[in-house]
């Protein structure tokens, strides 16, 4: 048992170790703005189990959004991992850059919308 | 000079020609799209046709109006009477804002059009912007020349001209162009891994959604293509982004439809797409996890990569199960259940099972809608498959399950038939590619080749232009190409027979399609017309004919009872209140008004009464042969209010015993004495038509009528149209003195005899009859049973 808890600690911890040193600047910046999109989603989701979903359309549009910027900043990362260079043959980082702002003003002008 | 050697250059410079020729093939199918859909217009009048549309068109004229914020928080009263109906929340805009939009933009330029117009040549004008988006996607697909193949096909196949045509004003006009756009773009995706891709196919299916209930084709299809590429280990990141970007702001996109509202969260229906969300989430995160960890060992590593994403999965379903069977989540709904067991309806929900359009396809249909296509269809699937990737996947897919709803129900057939254009389109240009391509190595040759082609195509003449116009294109493109360098190469002969078989085939194809365009699916259905024996046309306008009259010669707020076919009609063109109509959402109203039907006239009118209805209407065909009449419809009428009125209506008993529909003198006493039957053959026993029948035959049962000896007491018949088409009864008020069923007594009756008094005034002395004589020493006769006695007793 205190072996395979060695195990996954060590893979936890060689994993961490990797992620800091192997990952260039650009990522880490994109990784930091997934952990606080993240944080304020799971404070939305328990504000709704405390409180209740009375307005729906309120809680949802917010919601969403959180998961959209999260789901949204996950592909930009994806986009502009020079690891994946080859799935992205004709998308260079600026144009996933900008695809990105686009995503967000559709977003955002329907997160408007819906939030009643 | 120089500018010489320019022009030259340009003139022969083939990616020009091309984009030439690609822009007029398109052109000319547009043209032949819209063109191909006004044989209506051009035979009757620019009319809305059948039920449905004059829904739409009641409410794109409220939008006109009203404005668009009023249309979507319209609560109309004049339908559905006592329970009225809230069109913003039931309808989907998209036709409507389409519709006003396009009136706006012109009429803001000052091209007064009115919106009569604007609906009515709706449906032709997306035509073309189908076939466009058609081409758009078969050339993501393939090629280019599958692409104008696939525009041309689409632009005159039967299939998608039935829902179309100009006049027809319904949701599926824009709806297969928002369905191709969107699978266009989704294509587009999937092949370039780009947010702003997937960013347009979710405005693309927000459009969808907001123009037909159809959209859930869409939703559960993508996740279908996306399932199946993971499991087939064509897992990409272009997926991953595609996917997870179209399918948050699509979902975002889809609840701003107030009919739609919070469904995509709550039903069944879309839980496909969130269950393919999360495991798609999960798959990439734990890929990532595994690029990084890929010093520890291949083998472990892949072991428990592929547990880990079968046991996420599995978490998944279970989670999805959960919470249908704990009540978050609804279960499929009836309309869609129907498709998967095809016996539902007839026992659970009547109304979705008498619709004629939800019957099953017949062989014939298919043949009849498709031509050619459905034949060479196979063919192109087949090339898909052998030469695969991502997106070919999809149109596989999209075959597979068009072709299943296809053969469920005859109204699906519109879904299918993009796809058989498709991928027909697939299968000729490769059939074209293969015999058209010289691998002559000799440069005359190639020259005598052309010229031959050329010279069957000239002898071939088609009235089409456009199809010529495709040969052409196909074959200069592949004549500019290298030789394909093919093993073997057949001779010219061979070639010029293949090429000319299959040029003579699609020939057939279009004589086909404007055949069949011209006489099955260009009726008005509101106006009908007969050919006498010399060829001149007879026109029967009943219809307008009875709604014209109820529009003039009725009181503004008198509610018109009929069965629900014809609700969106008298609301639209005789603007009365009416109790039930199309969209059939409340089954016990329907079932109200098939009991009123149904029952004798005394049951009926209390019902009446208690709907305050001031009008009825029935559909008679007898006079004309009219097949789609009342009477034809009436076994539905009672199976729906034996759905819910079980007690009073029984099916069984409007047979005879032998169990048939029969309504001349063997027909059951029910079925004879009921309301429908009184107001459609009321004095119809009088009329003989033909001077070999006897008075009162119905031409379109072809019998003589049972119950000639007609009254009514609480009905009056208010109007009947020229051939007896339409019959409008009102509905009289009650009497002051209700009559009584019993016979009144009689109190004046004079006896036979006069009595006469015997009393007087003269005093007379009583005297006894039959007195009995006693003589002394007799005994008294034996009749007298008093014993004898003695005489001195008597003194």
């Amino acid at each position: 048992m205190a072996t395979s808890q060695a195990n996954v600690f060590t893979v936890v911890s060689k994993f961490y170790d990797e992620y800091v040193t192997t990952t260039p600047q650009r990522l880490k910046i994109i990784d930091a703005y997934l952990a606080y999109i993240m944080l304020t989603g799971i404070f939305q989701f328990g504000y709704c189990l405390l409180v209740g979903t009375f307005p729906f359309n309120s809680f949802l549009s917010g919601f969403i959004s959180c998961v959209a910027s999260f789901v949204l900043g996950v592909c930009l990362r994806v986009q502009v991992n020079p690891q994946n260079r080859k799935d992205f043959l004709h998308i260079s980082p600026e144009r996933a850059f900008a695809d990105f702002v686009f995503a967000h003003i559709i977003l955002h002008l329907v997160v408007m919308n819906f939030i009643g | 000079m120089a500018g010489e050697s320019n022009i030259r250059t340009a003139l022969s410079n083939p990616a020009g020609w091309q984009s030439l020729l690609s822009f007029s093939i398109l052109a000319l199918a547009y043209l032949a799209a819209f063109s191909s859909r006004l044989f209506a217009v051009i035979r009757f009048e620019s009319i809305i046709h059948e039920f449905d549309p004059w829904f739409n068109y009641r409410s794109t004229h409220h939008l006109v109006n009203y404005g668009f914020y009023n249309f979507l928080n319209w609560f109309d009263e004049r339908a559905w009477y006592p329970l009225g109906r809230i069109v913003g929340g039931t309808v989907y805009p998209g036709l409507m804002v389409t519709a006003g939009t396009i009136h706006w933009l012109l009429n803001s330029l000052h091209i007064t059009v009115h919106i009569r117009d604007v609906c009515v040549f709706l449906a032709p004008t997306f035509s073309g912007l189908t076939s466009i988006a058609t081409y758009l996607l078969t050339k993501e697909l393939w090629s280019q020349g599958a692409g104008l193949l696939a525009a041309c096909f689409i632009a005159i196949v039967p299939g998608y001209i039935s829902r179309s045509v100009a006049g027809s004003y319904d949701n599926e006009g824009i709806a297969i162009f928002a369905l191709l756009f969107t699978y266009f773009l989704w294509v587009k995706s999937v092949k370039t891994g780009s947010i702003f891709w997937a960013g347009c196919t979710a405005l693309a299916y927000f459009y969808m959604v907001s123009a037909w209930g159809g959209y859930v084709y869409i939703i559960n299809l993508i996740p279908l293509h996306v399932f199946v590429l993971l499991l087939m280990g064509r897992f990409s990141y272009r997926i991953f982004v595609a996917y997870c970007a179209f399918f948050i702001l699509g979902l975002l996109l889809s609840m701003q439809v107030p009919f739609v509202g919070f469904q995509p969260i709550r039903t069944s229906e879309h839980m496909a797409s969130a269950g393919v969300f999360a495991l798609l989430i999960a798959y990439g995160f734990l890929k990532y996890l595994h690029t990084h960890l890929s010093s520890l060992t291949k083998s472990e590593m892949r072991s428990l990569f592929f547990f880990a994403v079968a046991a996420s999965a599995a978490a998944v379903l279970m989670a999805v199960v959960y919470l249908t069977y704990a009540g978050y989540v609804a279960p499929w709904s009836g309309r869609f259940y129907s498709l998967y067991d095809t016996g539902y309806a007839k026992i659970h929900i009547p109304i979705i099972a008498s619709v004629s359009e939800h019957q099953p396809t017949t062989w014939v249909s298919f043949f009849f809608d498709l031509h050619v296509l459905v034949c060479t269809f196979p063919a192109g699937v087949w090339f898909c498959i052998k030469k695969i990737n991502d997106e070919r996947v999809f149109i596989v897919l999209y075959a597979i399950s068009a072709s299943y709803f296809a053969g469920v129900m005859v109204r699906l057939m519109l879904t299918l038939t993009p796809v058989v254009c498709i991928l027909s389109a697939i299968a000729f240009s490769n059939v074209l590619e293969r015999y058209l391509v010289d691998d002559t190595p000799k440069v005359h040759h190639i020259e005598d080749e052309s010229e031959d082609d050329e010279e069957g195509d000239k002898r071939n003449k088609s009235k089409d232009l456009y199809d010529k116009v495709t040969k052409t294109a196909g074959k200069v493109r592949k004549i500019r190409h290298e030789p394909s360098g093919e093993p073997e190469s057949l001779g010219g002969n061979v070639k010029t027979i293949v090429v000319m078989a299959v040029m003579m085939i699609l020939m057939m194809f279009a004589v086909h399609c404007t055949w069949v365009t011209s006489n099955a699916y260009s009726s008005p259905s509101v106006v009908l017309a007969s050919y006498n024996h010399d060829g001149s046309r007879n026109i029967l306008d009943d219809f307008r004919e009875a709604y014209y009259w109820l529009r003039q010669n009725t009181d503004d707020h008198s509610r018109v009872m009929s069965w629900w076919d014809y609700g969106y009609q008298i609301a639209g063109m005789a603007n009365r209140t009416t109790l039930v109509d199309n969209n059939t959402w409340n089954n016990s109203h329907i079932a109200l008004v098939g009991k009123a039907m149904s029952s004798n006239e005394t049951r009926a009118y209390e019902i009446m009464k208690a709907l305050d209805v001031d009008y009825v209407l029935v559909i008679f065909g007898g006079v004309i042969g009219y097949s789609g009449d009342d009477i034809n419809k009436f076994l539905w009428m009672v199976r729906i209010a034996e759905g819910e009125h079980p007690k009073e209506i029984r099916e069984g008993d409007y047979f005879t015993p032998q169990g048939e529909f029969r309504v001349d003198k063997a027909g059951s006493k029910t079925l004879l004495n009921c309301l429908m039957y009184k107001l459609c053959y009321y004095r119809f026993g009088e009329m003989q038509l033909d001077f070999r029948t006897p008075p009162g035959f119905d031409r379109t049962r072809n019998v003589e009528i049972g119950n000639k000896d007609i009254s009514f007491q609480h009905l009056e018949e208010a109007y009947t149209t020229e051939h007896w088409l339409v019959r409008i009864y009102k509905v009289k008020k009650q009497d002051n003195r209700v009559r009584l069923d019993h016979t009144v007594r009689k109190t004046d009756i004079k006896p036979k005899t006069k009595f006469t008094s015997r009393k007087s005034g003269k005093r007379k002395r009583g005297f006894i009859k039959n007195k009995l004589l006693i003589k002394k020493g007799k005994r008294p006769s034996s009749k007298n049973k008093k014993p004898s006695r003695k005489s001195s007793s008597k003194k």
